[in-house]
C-alpha cells in the first residue's frame, strides 16, 4: 500500500481528505477507476456520463433559449420559416421533422425539441426534491431507530412498511390530489413514497453495524449514544445509499412521469415528459414524433439512473467470488 | 499458484513441493499469509475462478491438475478428503445429519438408501452421536460436534488421504485434544495419510511425523518433527519455534517485523528483512532449498552453519 | 459470598466482584414464548466472585462458553448484570445508570479479542485513538489531542507516528491494529484495563511482542489487569493470579505459581493436561474428560463438571438426567443395545430432578439388578449414588442421593470449589 507522508493539521481539507481512499467519495471513486473495464464499472460510467449531460441539458437549456438558440417551448410557431405566431396566424400543428423543426411540432404547434429539453428541468426538478427530503427524512430516521431499537422502532417500522406497501403510483396520485398542481407537490409525493425505502436500507445496515466489535469499542470509551451513531455507524453505513439514490431516482423519474402521464401534478403548458406523452396521444393521434422523443427521453434518463445504481452496487457492495467446485 | 487480482498477481505459492506417503501426517507450518491454506485448497482444486495453478499434484500416479472437472470430482471425498476449519461452511443448514451422509455416500457409490444410512449410523456412532440425533440439522449442534460430524463425513468413504485445514483453530483445548485423538486412531485404523495444515506447533509436535513450515508461499524448511524441533535450520523456524508460548516458557521471544505483501515480496530470500542473520546474498538472490542433514532440507544461504 | 476474603489491612482493593450473576433470556419465537412459562435464561455467569488488587494481573481462564468475556463485559457495564455485586475503587457500580457510569470510563478500558473489527473503519488511526479524549471534553485543542495521541502512539510502539496517524485500519497489520486498540485504550490512562484474549488472533510471531507492550505498559503506569484467555501457557507467563471458570463458576482460584505446580481441581488438571506442548519428545496419552462442555441453559446439578469428572464422587451432583444420558451413550454400541433391550428404548426415558423413570415393562424382575451392574462397570461413583431403584405407580423409578453442598473451600493457599476436599 502507498503511503505518503503528509505532516498537516487533521482540519486542512484537501483533496485527500475529500476524495481519498477512505472518504466517502474515494470510497466510490476507487473502485469506480480502477475496475473500468468491467461491466459493472462501464456501466456505472456510462450512467454517471448520462446523468451529467441531463443536468447540463437542464441547466443550458435555458440559456440556450436566451442567446437564440434555442426555442422557448411554450410558443408555438407559425410559417414556413418556422416563427412564432403572431395573431391571427394560423398554427403549424403536428408537423413531422423536418427542415427547421428537428423533432417536429406538437398539436400546439410548440417546437417538440425544445419541449423535450426542458422536460429535463422538470423532472430533474421533481426527482431532485422527491429523493433529497426523503433521504434527508429516512436516514436519521433509519439510523435512530435501527440504533434505539424498542417501541419507537416498532412504530416506525409499522409506520414505514405501510406506506411501502401502498402501491407508489397511486399513493403519489393521492398525495397530489390532495396537495394540487405543481412542480414542488410532486415532489413532495416522491419523497413520501421513497421515504421507506431509505430508511429501511438505513435500518438495515444500522442494525448489523451495530453488532460490530468497534460500536461496542466505542461504547465501551465512553462515547454518548449520538456519537456513536454519527461517527461510528453513520459513517459506515452512508456508503450503501448512493447506490438507493441511484436506483430511486430512476424509479421517481418514472413515477413522476406516470404521475403527469395520468394528469395529475404538472399545469401546462410546463414542458413535462409525461404530460407531454398524454397530450400527444389524445391531441395528436400519437404521430410518431410527438411520442416517440419525450418517451426516448424518459427511458433514456431512467436507464442512465439505472446504470449508475446497478454499477455502483456491483463496485462498493462485491459480492464474494464463487468457489469453481 | 497465484492469484489474480486487481492490485497485481498475489504470489500465494511459490514452487512449492511436498511428498506424502501412506499413513504418514505432515503438517504444513506457517502464520498469516504464508500459503498454507490456498495449498490444501490447490490440491483439490477448490480455489476461487481468480486462481491461476502451475505445476502438479500426482495421486495415484495421476496428474490432477490436468483431470477434468468430472473425474476430478469423482475423486474428491472419495480418494481425497477435505474439512476445513469452520465446519459450518461445509455442512448445509437445510440438511439433517443423515441427510449428509446418505448424499456423500450415494454420490460415489451406487448403494440403496438404506444401506447408506446403515453406514451413516456407524460412522456417527464411532463418533459419539447417538441415533436419536441424525436427524437434527448443523446448527443444532455444537462446535465439537460438529467437527466431528465434517471429519466423519470426510471419512466415511475411507479416503486415503484426509487434508485438514486448520481443524481445530476454533476450538478449545480440550475439544482440540479430542478431536486429535480421534484422527489419530482413524489414521492408524485406515491406514490414511494426513496432511494437516495448521498454526499452532503445539499441534505438530504432538501429531505430525513431518513438517514443512512456509513462509511467505515457500517452503523455508521441511523434514521430520523431532529434527526440525530439536535442531531447526532455517531462522525463521528458530525464531518461530522460539516464540511459541507453553508451560515452560521463561522468556517471551518474537521477530521482528510483519510478514510480506505477496504482490510485491522482498528480493532474494523473503524472509531477509527480518531474519537476524540477514547478509548482502540473502537480499540478492533466492535460497534453493537444500538437504543439510538427513532427510531435513531448509531455503537458506547459510544453512550449514546453522546444522 | 466472597470467595476470597481480603486482609483486613491491605490496601483498598481496586474491584471486588461478589456473586455476579449474569443470565440471558434464550431467544425463541413469540408463539412458544407464550407456551414456556418458566423463561429458559442461559447461565452465562452463576454466582463469581473475586477480588482484584491494585497492581495485579488476575487471569480469567476456561473455555469458550464458561463465561469470562461475560464477566469481562459486565465489570464493565457493557452488559448488564442479573444480581450480584460489582464494586470499583469501593463504589458499588452494579446498578449505576448509563450516565454515571460514563465518567468511570476513563479508569475502566477494555481491549477486544479481534483487532480487526475493534478500529472503525470509517476513522484514521489518529482520530481513533484521540477520539477517548474528545468524548470525554479533557481537551478541546486539536492541536494538544493530536500531540497526546503521538505521544500514545509512540509508547505503544506504532512509529513511525507522524505516518501511520493518517492511515486506516484497513493498511495495518493484526499487531499494528491491536497495539492501535491499546493505545486508543490507554490514552485516558485507566487503572483498569479488561483484555479479552488480546493475543489470541494474532501470530505467534508477534503475540510476544504485544505481550511484553502491555507488561512493559503495566510497570509503567501502575496498571491492573483483568486477563481473560483460554490459552492456559499465557496466562502462566503474564498472571500472577488465576482463576479457572467452567460454565459460569470459578472452580479454582489462587496464585498462578501454586496453581500450575498443583492443581487442585480435575478440571483445572484436564486443562493442563490437554494442552499440546510443542516438543514432539513429550507425546503420551492423555486423560481427557469425558463427553463435552454441557449446554449452558440446563447446566448440571450439584458440581457442573461432574459428568465429565474423571475423579468424581457419589455426592457430586448426579442426577435423573445423568442416567438417561449415560444409557444413551452406552447403547450407541448395537450389540450392548440389544443385550439390554429389555430396559427398554432410550425414548421411553424420562427424567425429573433427581429421578428418571420409564413406564414398567412386563418383565419387571431383575431389571434393578441390571441397572445396578451396569452402572458398577460402568462408574462406581455413579453407582453409589443411587438411592433407590423401585417400581412405583407402574413406572421404573431410579433415584438418586441428594449431592452434597458445593461450597469453595481454601486448599493450599488456593480457593477450590470440589467435593475432593
Amino acid at each position: 500500500m502507498a503511503t505518503e507522508t503528509k505532516s498537516r493539521s487533521s482540519s486542512e481539507i484537501t483533496w485527500e481528505s475529500l476524495l481519498g481512499p477512505h472518504t466517502f467519495f474515494g470510497r466510490i471513486l476507487n473502485p469506480m477507476i480502477r475496475k473500468r473495464r468491467t461491466l459493472a464499472g462501464a456501466m456505472t460510467w456510462i450512467g454517471l456520463f448520462l446523468l451529467i449531460a441531463f443536468v447540463l441539458i437542464a441547466f443550458l437549456a435555458p440559456l440556450f433559449t436566451l442567446a437564440g438558440l434555442l426555442r422557448d417551448p411554450e410558443q408555438a410557431l407559425c410559417g414556413s420559416d418556422y416563427h412564432y405566431c403572431f395573431v391571427g396566424e394560423t398554427r403549424l400543428v403536428n408537423q413531422a421533422p423536418g427542415g427547421l423543426a428537428l423533432m417536429g411540432t406538437d398539436y400546439l404547434g410548440r417546437d417538440i425539441f425544445s419541449r423535450v429539453l426542458f422536460g429535463t428541468r422538470t423532472s430533474l426538478e421533481i426527482m431532485s426534491i422527491g429523493v433529497f427530503l426523503a433521504l434527508l427524512i429516512g436516514f436519521p430516521v433509519g439510523l435512530y431507530s435501527g440504533y434505539t431499537g424498542g417501541r419507537l422502532d416498532r412504530v416506525f417500522v409499522l409506520v414505514m412498511d405501510s406506506i411501502y406497501a401502498f402501491p407508489s403510483l397511486l399513493l403519489a396520485a393521492i398525495i397530489a390530489v390532495i396537495l394540487g398542481k405543481g412542480v414542488f407537490n410532486i415532489g413532495i409525493a416522491i419523497t413520501v413514497i421513497y421515504v421507506p425505502l431509505y430508511f429501511r436500507v438505513t435500518r438495515n445496515h444500522t442494525l448489523s453495524i451495530k453488532q460490530e466489535t468497534y460500536v461496542e469499542a466505542a461504547r465501551a470509551l465512553g462515547a454518548k449514544p449520538w456519537t456513536v451513531m454519527w461517527s461510528y455507524i453513520a459513517y459506515n453505513v452512508i456508503v450503501a445509499i448512493p447506490v438507493i439514490f441511484a436506483l430511486s431516482a430512476a424509479d421517481a423519474i418514472l413515477t413522476a412521469a406516470g404521475l403527469s402521464y395520468l394528469g395529475y401534478g404538472i399545469e401546462r403548458p410546463t414542458p413535462d415528459w409525461g404530460l407531454d406523452l398524454s397530450d400527444a396521444q389524445t391531441f395528436s393521434n400519437a404521430m410518431w414524433w410527438t411520442t416517440l422523443f419525450p418517451g426516448v427521453m424518459i427511458v433514456l434518463l431512467t436507464v442512465g439512473l439505472s446504470f449508475l445504481g446497478e454499477g455502483l452496487n456491483d463496485l462498493v457492495n462485491p459480492l464474494l467470488k464463487k468457489e469453481r467446485m | 499458484m497465484h492469484y489474480a487480482t486487481d492490485r497485481g498477481a498475489v504470489n500465494a505459492l511459490d514452487d512449492v513441493s511436498l511428498s506424502l506417503s501412506a499413513g504418514e501426517t505432515l503438517g504444513i507450518v506457517g502464520e498469516t499469509g504464508c500459503g498454507k491454506s490456498t495449498l490444501g485448497k490447490a490440491i483439490l482444486g477448490v480455489m476461487p475462478g481468480n486462481a491461476r495453478v502451475r505445476g502438479q499434484v500426482v495421486f495415484g500416479g495421476k496428474d490432477l491438475l490436468t483431470l477434468d472437472d468430472e473425474s476430478f470430482r469423482r475423486l474428491r471425498g472419495k480418494d481425497i478428503a477435505l474439512i476445513f476449519q469452520d465446519p459450518m461452511t461445509r455442512l448445509n443448514p437445510l440438511l439433517t445429519i443423515e441427510d449428509h451422509f446418505t448424499e456423500e455416500i450415494r454420490a460415489h457409490e451406487a448403494v440403496s438408501r438404506d444401506a447408506a444410512r446403515t453406514r451413516a449410523r456407524t460412522a456417527l456412532e464411532s463418533m459419539g452421536i447417538p441415533e436419536s440425533r441424525m436427524r437434527n440439522f448443523p446448527h443444532e449442534f455444537s462446535g465439537g460436534m460438529r467437527q466431528r460430524i465434517m471429519i466423519a463425513l470426510a471419512l466415511v468413504m475411507r479416503p486415503s488421504v484426509l487434508i485438514a485445514d486448520e481443524p481445530t483453530t476454533s476450538l478449545d483445548v480440550i475439544v482440540e485434544a479430542q478431536i486429535l485423538e480421534i484422527l489419530e486412531d482413524l489414521r492408524k485404523a485406515y491406514q490414511m495419510a494426513l496432511l494437516l495444515i495448521t498454526h499452532n506447533l503445539g499441534i505438530v509436535a504432538e501429531a505430525c511425523d513431518r513438517v514443512a513450515v512456509l513462509y511467505a508461499g515457500k517452503i523455508a524448511e521441511i523434514g521430520p518433527v523431532r529434527e526440525i524441533f530439536a535442531k531447526p535450520i532455517h531462522p525463521y523456524t528458530q525464531g518461530l519455534l522460539k516464540s511459541v508460548i507453553h508451560l515452560e516458557t521463561k522468556e517471551l521471544s518474537s521477530i521482528d517485523g510483519s510478514p510480506p505483501d505477496l504482490v510485491d515480496p522482498p528480493t532474494g530470500c523473503r524472509f531477509h528483512p527480518r531474519c537476524p542473520y540477514a547478509q548482502d546474498i540473502c537480499t540478492r538472490e533466492v535460497p534453493a532449498l537444500l538437504e543439510y542433514r538427513e532427510h531435513q532440507a531448509a531455503a537458506c544461504h547459510f544453512g550449514k552453519d546453522f546444522v | 459470598m466472597i470467595a476470597e476474603s481480603a486482609p483486613s489491612d491491605a490496601p483498598a482493593s481496586l474491584l471486588e466482584v461478589e456473586d455476579l450473576v449474569v443470565h440471558y433470556p434464550v431467544k425463541m419465537p413469540f408463539l412458544q414464548s407464550l407456551v414456556f412459562r418458566d423463561k429458559p435464561v442461559v447461565h452465562a455467569v452463576d454466582g463469581v466472585s473475586f477480588v482484584l488488587q491494585p497492581g495485579e494481573i488476575l487471569g480469567l481462564v476456561g473455555e469458550s462458553g464458561c463465561g469470562k468475556t461475560t464477566v469481562g463485559r459486565t465489570v464493565l457495564r457493557l452488559t448488564e448484570p442479573t444480581s450480584g455485586h460489582i464494586r470499583f475503587e469501593g463504589v458499588d457500580i452494579t446498578t449505576l445508570k448509563e450516565k454515571q457510569i460514563r465518567p468511570l470510563r476513563t479508569k475502566i478500558q477494555i481491549i477486544f479479542q479481534d483487532p480487526h473489527a475493534s478500529l472503525n473503519p470509517a476513522m484514521s488511526i489518529g482520530r481513533a485513538i484521540g477520539h477517548p479524549l474528545e468524548v470525554h471534553g479533557i481537551s478541546d485543542d486539536p492541536q494538544e489531542i493530536r500531540e497526546a495521541v503521538l505521544a500514545i502512539m509512540r509508547e505503544v510502539g506504532l512509529t513511525p507516528a507522524e505516518l501511520l496517524y493518517h492511515q486506516y485500519p484497513g493498511d495495518l497489520s493484526g499487531g499494528q491494529k491491536q497495539r492501535a486498540v491499546i493505545a486508543r485504550a490507554m490514552i485516558l490512562r485507566p487503572r483498569l484495563l479488561v483484555a479479552d484474549e488480546p493475543v489470541a488472533m494474532l501470530d505467534m510471531s508477534i503475540r510476544a511482542k504485544v505481550l511484553e507492550l502491555m507488561l512493559d505498559l503495566k510497570a509503567r503506569h501502575n496498571l491492573t489487569y483483568l486477563f481473560i484467555t483460554h490459552d492456559l501457557a499465557t496466562a502462566k507467563f503474564v498472571c500472577d493470579r488465576i482463576a479457572i471458570m467452567y460454565l459460569g463458576r470459578i472452580v479454582e482460584i489462587g496464585s498462578a505459581k501454586e496453581i500450575y505446580a498443583d492443581p487442585k481441581h480435575p478440571y483445572t488438571r484436564a486443562l493442563l493436561a490437554a494442552i499440546p506442548v510443542p516438543d514432539p519428545t513429550k507425546r503420551g496419552p492423555k486423560v481427557l474428560p469425558r463427553g463435552e462442555v454441557p449446554d449452558a441453559i440446563r447446566p448440571p446439578a450439584g458440581c457442573r463438571f461432574h459428568p465429565r469428572c474423571r475423579s468424581v464422587l457419589a455426592t457430586c451432583g448426579w442426577e435423573g438426567r445423568d442416567f438417561v444420558e449415560f444409557l444413551e451413550e452406552r447403547w450407541l454400541d448395537e450389540k450392548i443395545a440389544q443385550a439390554e433391550a429389555n430396559l427398554g428404548p432410550i425414548d421411553e426415558w424420562a427424567y425429573q430432578g433427581l429421578e428418571a423413570r420409564r413406564a414398567a415393562p412386563q418383565n419387571v424382575a431383575g431389571i434393578a439388578e441390571t441397572i445396578r451392574r451396569i452402572l458398577e462397570n460402568g462408574l462406581p461413583a455413579f453407582a453409589a449414588a443411587v438411592s433407590s431403584i423401585g417400581v412405583e405407580e407402574g413406572e421404573i423409578v431410579v433415584r438418586f442421593r441428594t449431592a452434597d453442598d458445593l461450597r469453595p473451600k481454601l486448599v493450599e493457599g488456593r480457593t477450590v470449589e470440589c467435593l475432593l476436599y
